[in-house]
């Protein structure tokens, strides 16, 4: 057994706050951000904080929108998606912890128009993994790895914020 | 016959038959035998589609492809209306069937009326019908695939009625261990007050009152687990929360009441008689409002009045109950 990869959560969040400070000088209004519950509000709010951005954060829960209702039922708990501010013509950057399968982005992307018609979204997430199923990229990311089908990645916080390598069989928790 | 635990045309009311082998709801016929922690998940995804009905686009596309059929055998505008709304929200398609009241509509002719819906494909009936136990009647009856949320049935039961009330209590007052709930006026005939006691009950709600004259109770009421009082001005006292009913003169029988102009006297909630309640006790009520019988038009349209609020977390609370039974059906593999 390899030893696994050691992640260090804070510089992965700087390296992320700088990409997007320089992202957002190009935007001829400043940006909103929108976290997706859980992880993807955990990462948000330490970006939020460190760009300083002057609207407050939006939260998005996806579970209304996911596609595997039809086979898994409402998720457990729901809460509430608040988008504090008008969505439409509104630069948007879209937070999430692990990008997988692209599927929680799409789900994500229908939501946000569901509230207007952004002027752009950027997605940044902490973790780009292989394995997607949908044309969906980040512009913005912490870092990029390649695991096996057998393994998951899971974002650990909300303080301090830690990433963990799972293996199928240790991550049904 | 006694009213707090009826006996209906349509047989008995079995209480496991609205929950799945796990414990999930399968159909919601009642509130009496749900669980506090089922209740709980019921309010805790209310709150979250609650939001849902603040979007530009109020919909999401929970249950499209589902389609939900509205069974009306008695009138109804309110609960009819957000039943629909709220399947439409959940992005399912909606049939509305009103069918006349009749006495006669029960037993086989129902149950046609049954098989003919289920060959359309439905995946959900909701249900109302004059009769006590009707939903469960169905429910019994429809095939496996179906559910059957039901929209109030005789003297029974409205459980998503009593569900949208407590939603409302929790909003402004979070802790129910605290609160002393007074529900007044014609508790007899009313199968809003039975699903609000029973979820007042489950709740822990520190105190539940019934305010009204010896004939508009039913027989055993004290049973339901509740204070009775014959005084007005002593059920109202400090009261947290006033529920005025609807004085229901469809289904009374002659000589209950004199007239509704002496039922306001005695028992109307008046500017007056809502002082004697805590400052801040909220009044509710779960429509149509009869003003000047039950409840005055100052009281009613006044700054302690929720009615309004009760309509619109009705849509919320409808798309729960909705998505809650439709995901332990898509779950359910046992």
């Amino acid at each position: 057994m390899t030893n696994p990869p050691v992640f260090d959560v804070p510089a992965l969040l700087e390296q992320m706050s700088r990409a997007l400070a320089t992202r957002i000088k190009s935007y001829p209004t400043p940006p909103a951000m929108v976290g997706i519950h859980t992880g993807g509000v955990w990462v948000a709010q330490h970006l939020h904080q460190r760009l300083g951005l002057d609207k407050p954060l939006g939260l998005l829960d996806i579970a209304f929108y996911r596609d595997d209702f039809s086979h898994m039922g409402l998720h457990p708990q729901v809460r509430p998606s608040q988008l504090p501010f008008e969505v439409d013509d509104q630069h948007l950057i879209l937070v999430d912890d692990v990008l997988y399968s692209g599927r929680t982005i799409r789900a994500a992307l229908n939501e946000l128009f569901d509230y207007g018609r952004p002027a752009s979204v950027t997605l940044a997430v902490l973790v780009a993994r292989d394995g997607r199923e949908l044309p969906i990229e980040a512009q913005v990311v912490g870092t990029q790895i390649q695991l096996l089908d057998s393994q998951h990645i899971k974002l650990r916080g909300p303080a301090p914020l830690r990433l963990e390598l799972l293996s199928t069989n240790l991550a049904a928790d | 016959m006694d009213i707090a635990t009826p006996i209906p045309a349509f047989g008995p009311l079995a209480p496991d038959l609205q929950l799945d082998a796990q414990g999930r709801l399968r159909h919601l016929l009642t509130i009496e035998g749900l669980s506090r922690a089922l209740l709980m998940e019921l309010l805790d995804t209310a709150a979250s589609f609650a939001g849902v009905n603040e979007k530009a686009v109020k919909k999401v596309p929970l249950l499209r492809g589902k389609t939900v059929l509205n069974l009306f055998f008695e009138a109804s505008t309110r609960t009819r209306t957000t039943f629909e709304l709220a399947a439409k929200r959940l992005s399912a398609d909606v049939l509305n069937i009103n069918i006349g009241t009749s006495s006669a509509v029960k037993g086989e002719s129902l149950l046609d009326t049954l098989r003919n819906l289920e060959a359309m494909q439905v995946d959900m009936f909701v249900v109302r019908h004059a009769e006590s136990g009707a939903a469960h009647f169905i429910a019994r009856h429809v095939a496996p695939h179906v559910s059957v949320l039901n929209a109030g049935d005789g003297r029974h039961a409205h459980p998503t009625q009593a569900l949208l009330d407590v939603f409302t209590i929790r909003r402004h007052k979070p802790d129910f261990s605290s609160l002393c709930v007074a529900i007044v006026g014609d508790i007899l005939h009313s199968r809003v007050a039975r699903s609000q006691i029973h979820a007042l009950n489950i709740l822990g709600t520190g105190e539940v009152r019934v305010v009204a004259p010896r004939s508009l109770l039913p027989a055993s009421v004290e049973c339901l687990g509740v204070r009775v009082f014959e005084d007005i001005r002593q059920g109202l006292k400090d009261a947290d929360v006033i529920i005025t009913l609807r004085l229901q003169r469809e289904r009374m029988d002659s000589g209950l009441l004199p007239s509704e102009q002496e039922f306001y006297q005695h028992w109307g909630l008046s500017a007056e008689r809502l002082a004697l309640a805590k400052p801040d006790c909220m009044v509710m009520h779960p429509g149509p409002v009869n003003r000047g019988v039950e409840i005055d038009s100052c009281v009613a349209d006044g700054p302690q009045s929720v009615i309004l609020e009760q309509v619109t977390n009705g849509i919320a609370v409808r798309m729960a109950v909705m998505s809650l039974i439709m995901g332990s059906m898509a779950g359910g593999e046992a």
